[in-house]
Parts: C-alpha cells; structure tokens; sequence
C-alpha cells in the first residue's frame, strides 16, 4: 500500500470542525468519489473531529491518500491527548454519550466508512483512523 | 547481492540501447502483431522508449531487484498505465504482460556478447531475469485488477438500468423491484429512487417487491433505510406488491415494516397514494 | 460574528442555512429562533437545508431541539429541502429524527406548515391568507 499524498491539520475550537470536513469534502472530491460516498466521509470526519475537539481537550487530523495495486482510498486519522476512553466496546453502542450529544458519534460513524480502528487507554489520549475505498 | 554490480546489466543495455530497443520491439511484436487493430505502431515505440528509460534510470541509482522499493517507483506508476490502458483496450493479459516478458530475449543476448566473465554474466542474467519476472507479475495483477474495475463499472451500470422510476401520477412515482435484493443493489436504487423524488418533485414513492423472490431481515432493513431517508426528505413511501408467502415467511423471521405503510398488490398502494396526495377517483357519469 | 438571518412572513419565520455551520453558529441559531418565535407569535417555523452538503449528529439534534422547542412555544417547525445524500448519510448514521416534520421543498413546506396550523388554531391560518 502507498502514501500518495499527506496533509495534517489542528484541531482545536469549533470552527476547526468546519474547516476539517471541507478539506475532507476536496479531498473526496479530487479522488473522484460519488456523491453519497463524499457525504458519509465528511460526515464521519466531522463526528470524529468534533470528539476530539469537545472531548480529547483537541489534537490533529491526518488525511492520506492511499493506493493500493489498481484501488485507490482516503484514510483518515484523528488524533487527541485528551482522558482517553477506558471502555471502548461501551463507546461505540448507539445512545451511549459522555458529552451532551446523541451519543452517536463513534459508532455512527463506523458505519460511514470501510475501516474503522479504534486505540485509547486512560490518560493517554485516543487515536481513530477511518479509511473510505473507491 | 548487495553490491552496486546490481546494475551493470543497465550499463550494457545502456551502451546499446538504440539497438536493444529495436530488438525488443521486435520480440513484442511477434506477439502482439495480431492486433494492428489494439495498437499503433508509434504509440508501441513510444511506451517502450520511455519505459526502458525509466527501467535504466532506476538501475542506475543502485536499486536491487526490490520493485517495491522507492527507486522503482516511476517504473511500477509508467507500468500500471500501461497495464491499465491495455485492459481497457481489450488487450489479453498475455499481450499485456509480454510487454515485460519480452525484454528478456534481447537482454540475454545482449548480455552475452558483452560480458565475457561467465560468473559476472550469470550472475547479471539472474538478477534481470528477477527483475522482469518481479515487473512482469506486477503488471498483470494490476491488469487484473484494472478488469474487475471494468466488470464493476458494467454492473454498477446494469444496476441502474434495472432500476425503472416511474411516474405513475403527479407527484406519484413507483419503482418495481425484479429480482434479488443484495445490499449493493439497494444501494443504488435507494440513491436512484430518493434522486428521482428531488427531481420530480414527489411526495409520495410506491416501492413494489412483486418481483422480488425473498425478503430476509437484511433486506427489509435495506428497505426501510429507504423508507426513512425518504421521510427526512418530506416524501411518504408505501412498500406495496407483499405475497401471502413472503408475509410469512417476514413474520417467521420476525422481520416488520414498522411504521411503513404496506399493502398487497401496487392498485391498492395507488389508491392509498391518491388519498395521501388528497386526490379522488370516481366513475364518470353515463351518457347514455 | 456572522450570524442566520431569519425572515418573518405573516405568521411564520422563514430560515434558509446557506453556510457550512460551525457548532456555535447552530447554537445560537436555536436561541435566535426560539427568541423571534416569543417576540413575533409566530405560529410556523420553516427551514430550509437545500444548500447544506452535509448534517451531523450535531446539526441534526439542533434541528430536532429547535423543532420541539418552538412546538412547546406554540410553532410548528417543518424542514425542507434535504438532500438525498445527507438523507442516506443521517439514516446510516442512525438519526432517525422521528418527530422531526419535513417537506420536499419551500412551496410544499409552506402548504404542510398552513394545514399543520390549521389544525392546531381552526382555520387561523386559511382565515389569513384569504384576507
């Protein structure tokens, strides 16, 4: 598999939010992704920001764009320092939500993506990559 | 295998290379000639020049028979074009593959007249033929991906065209499902089916599953995915055309339509559309 | 700060999303609709997402509070225009927004929105648009 092209961004207030999923949207785009395909990758990037925004006290988001033999994707990574998350199995069920949200945000967004891994331990942060196949 | 005397085979071709060049062009052709129709004789020379200068100037900086290592970069890109182009072409992936093979006839002989330290030449002969078996391996797995490309792209077509959106009145529109429901297939007709709504501006969508020989709980969920997205959007769908068998075998799997209006046959699912768009049919008056 | 601009036409508030909102942008859109909906006694709220490439779990909840507030403030609220890929994307993200009313586009919103105050004032708003 190769890394194409790269470009990390911060992720500290709100508005680093907006900015994320539009630079995730022309990525998509440039990759020739259709429509749908576009709309669910930003959508699962601007759930994943916004956790690292409101709950990872902020971090940073790598984008990369992959190909491997003749497919071509998008992977994502989200990175915090933030408290981490000591049950992970529990995080990602549907409802379940420490913050003031619909506790949709993590598994939601697995099931936008093609891959979905998950790393945290308590106090060291939580790293999330999603990766999208064309 | 190391030593920098992994590229001494590309000085000798590089010594020759207008010569090594014909010649190879000549094995390719011995094999590709059946087909004046697929390639142009220009384009060939064209590729071919351009590839062995990549070939020459990734041996050049010392790279061993690692394609995968970034030095071979330019070759394993320049090669997948190729590769890519020729599947979409039509090309066999013999055809496509002796583009690689077919150095090693004319290195071997070049190699030979050159170097006259037999374990030099052998050794050479090896990592060449190492090479190319490497590249040529390469090239046909990207061929082969480059054609499942193609065959996807076709049924993503046949998808689309076995997804008919009719419009039955204004602001009604049916879409008869025939044949299996696969999630993938759902897919596309839910983006089909929601698209069409938008553009005929539709507020109510009847999904008939007549024609559809099974209703497992991944597709009714498939269904009702459309169902719902379809309501976010301010249009009402009604799942119509249920037979008496599949409505058993839904209860059994304990599958349901929850809050979707259902009916058995697509008259019933248009009488219902009608009331819902507050539209009234009745008998016209007799002349007589 | 930039903000929504919220029209008022006859009973009802006419919002229409043209920007990608940040979170705090679609907070304080919810206090300034609920605030007009008070101020104005309006009896209908319409918003229009036509232009938004994209909803959230956030913007989604926002949409479904704003909805359920200006209901206990006495306003319907109808969303319309939302786009068949935001649509899928919400439904796979699994916010169903149940109670949440929409509308194809504005013309049809507009109809729902005059029957839905119908229903809820006798005829209020049928009496208005006949005057």
């Amino acid at each position: 598999m190769n890394v194409k092209r790269t470009e990390e961004l911060v992720l500290a207030q709100s508005e680093d939010i907006v900015r994320a999923r539009q630079t995730v949207r022309a990525w998509m785009i440039r990759e020739g992704f259709s429509l749908v395909d576009q709309t669910k990758m930003v959508t699962a990037a601007s759930e994943l920001a916004r956790n690292a925004v409101d709950y990872g006290g902020g971090g940073v988001v790598l984008l990369e764009q992959l190909l491997e033999g003749a497919r071509a994707g998008l992977r994502i990574t989200f990175t915090d320092r933030g408290p981490g998350i000591p049950d992970l199995e529990l995080a990602q069920t549907d409802g379940y939500s420490t913050g003031t949200g619909l506790g949709m945000g993590l598994g939601g967004s697995r099931r936008l993506v093609n891959e979905f891994t998950i790393a945290s331990s308590p106090g060291q942060g939580t790293v999330v990559t999603i990766t999208r196949w064309r | 295998m190391t030593t920098p005397s992994a590229g001494k085979w590309a000085k000798v071709l590089a010594e020759d290379k207008d010569a090594f060049l014909e010649h190879w062009l000549r094995e390719q052709k011995a094999v590709i000639s059946a087909r004046p129709d697929l390639m142009v004789d220009s384009e060939l020379r064209r590729e071919s020049a351009e590839f062995l200068d990549l070939l020459l100037a990734a041996a050049d900086e010392g790279a061993a028979a690692d394609i995968s290592a970034e030095p071979w970069a330019p070759s394993r890109e320049y090669l997948a074009g190729i590769s890519r182009s020729r599947a979409v072409q039509g090309f066999t992936p013999t055809e496509t593959a002796t583009f690689v093979f077919s150095l090693k006839q004319p290195a071997f002989a070049l190699l030979q007249a050159k170097l006259k330290d037999e374990a030099v030449l052998l050794s050479e002969v090896w990592t060449f033929n190492v090479l190319v078996d490497k590249l040529g391996l390469y090239t046909t797995e990207i061929f082969l991906t480059s054609r499942e490309d193609i065959i996807r792209r076709q049924q993503a077509e046949m998808l689309e065209l076995s997804t008919p959106v009719v419009q039955l009145w204004e602001g009604i529109l049916a879409l008869p499902l025939i044949g299996t429901l696969d999630s993938e297939r759902t897919q596309v007709i839910m983006e089909i089916l929601l698209q069409s709504i938008v553009d005929r501006s539709s507020g109510v969508a009847i999904i008939d599953i007549t024609g559809v020989p099974a209703v497992d709980t991944m597709v009714a969920q498939n269904l009702m995915k459309t169902v719902a997205a379809a309501r976010l959007m301010g249009a009402q769908c009604i799942i119509s055309g249920i037979r008496p068998q599949i409505a058993q075998t839904m209860v059994h799997l304990g599958v349901s339509f929850e809050g979707v209006v259902t009916t058995a046959s697509l008259a019933d699912a248009l009488a219902h559309a009608f009331r819902l768009s507050n539209l009234h049919v009745s008998q016209a008056q007799s002349r007589s | 700060m930039e903000t929504i601009p919220i029209l008022k036409v006859g009973d009802c508030l006419l919002i229409s999303i043209q920007v990608d909102m940040h979170d705090r942008l679609a907070m304080s859109l919810q206090n300034h609709i609920t605030e007009q909906v008070v101020k104005h006694h309006a009896r209908g709220v319409m918003i229009d997402i036509s232009a938004l490439e994209m909803v959230d779990s956030f913007i989604g909840r926002v949409l479904g509070s704003i909805a359920a507030m200006t209901r206990v403030l006495g306003a319907e609220t109808v969303v319309v225009g939302m786009r068949p890929a935001v649509a899928i994307t919400l439904v796979e993200l699994g916010l169903s927004l149940g109670t949440l009313r929409t509308a194809l586009n504005v013309e049809v919103g507009m109809e729902l929105l005059g029957s839905l105050i119908d229903a809820s004032t006798g005829g209020a708003f049928r009496e208005r648009q006949a005057d």
